[in-house]
């Protein structure tokens, strides 16, 4: 692979995007959030990530919005990723892996089913987003 | 508990950012021996009495969990570099910031893989706040620096499927370049 330099992922990014303003596409409807705590990285979640980025681009989805967070406090069932899609509720999926992370885009985010083995509840706040207090 | 030196990196620069940095230097410095991490932050620091404390396992400073009774970032690393005869240094000064280096020797039998660097810088890059990050990551004598606010004025939206993917892609291409003649 030939060093890509930052004028030409610049240009792939433009002819991305005008690709995508002719497609209509609005703002982004739904929000992936990957748990990228101590918990997370050891379990694995730059994989669970990373297939999120293949996914969403093998389907050309780009109306997703992908972040990260730090811990939610679910630790023993890391790798954990909250989803929040318009339609459903706000959900925090536990133990995902590169499968279950292709099920929550086809379920969840496309035909708006939950993937019910991986749903748990939350009870941390994460102090990343405060930038630590 | 991690499985990769790429892993720890990660493990580290977070505690940077939850301890408010807004810049953040990585330098992965790599040679046919050994790779050496350092993370340099300009976050809220430690005093010379929780400096002390940080390599204690069994302490917390309950921030994040209230009733947590384990802090096992720091003391794993430095277990992990103890097991290779690695290098590891903690330089901090309150109100002023934070330098955590970690050195592993690569032909050691029980040094852990190295991991996927690129997707680790990206994991670095995609935080939703404010910060800045650069990270320098040589290889013998080739390198390449990555610079978050460079990459944001480029693709604008780091949450985006599409740049995430050009993202990994122009980083995939960085390593690469590493490995030609």
């Amino acid at each position: 692979m030939a060093k890509m330099t930052l004028q030409e992922l610049r240009k792939l990014r433009d002819s991305k995007k005008s690709e995508l303003d002719r497609r209509d596409i609005g703002s982004k409807d739904s929000q992936i959030i990957v748990g990228m705590g101590t918990c997370g990285i050891a379990a694995g979640a730059k994989t669970v990530l990373d297939a999120f980025i293949e996914e969403l681009n093998a389907r050309q989805i780009s109306n997703v919005a992908v972040t990260q967070s730090g811990c939610m406090g679910l630790c023993y069932v890391e790798p954990t990723v909250e989803v929040i899609s318009p339609g459903m509720p706000p959900v925090i999926y536990g133990k995902v892996d590169t499968e279950v992370a292709k099920r929550i885009i086809r379920d969840h985010i496309l035909e708006k089913k939950m993937v019910s083995e991986h749903v748990f509840d939350r009870p941390s706040v994460d102090i990343i987003k405060d930038g630590g207090k | 508990m991690h499985l990769s030196l790429c892993d720890f990196l990660s493990d580290i620069t977070q505690n940077s950012l939850e301890a408010g940095a807004s810049l953040v230097k990585v330098k992965i410095r790599q040679t046919l021996e050994d790779i050496e991490f350092c993370v340099e932050d300009n976050g809220k620091g430690m005093r010379e009495e929780l400096l002390k404390k940080v390599t204690d396992p069994f302490y917390s400073d309950k921030e994040k969990h209230i009733k947590r009774r384990v802090g096992l970032g720091i003391p794993f690393l430095i277990q992990a570099t103890e097991v290779v005869d690695g290098q590891f240094s903690l330089q901090s000064k309150e109100g002023e910031g934070t330098t955590v280096t970690f050195k592993f020797p690569l032909n050691h039998i029980d040094c852990p893989p190295i991991g996927d660097i690129a997707l680790t810088i990206l994991s670095l890059l995609i935080y939703s706040m404010q910060y800045e990050v650069e990270v320098t990551r040589t290889y013998q004598n080739k390198g390449y620096v990555v610079v978050r606010s460079q990459l944001e004025e480029v693709l604008e939206d780091f949450s985006s499927p599409a740049n995430l993917f050009l993202l990994k892609q122009y980083l995939r291409s960085q390593e690469a370049a590493l490995d030609d003649n």
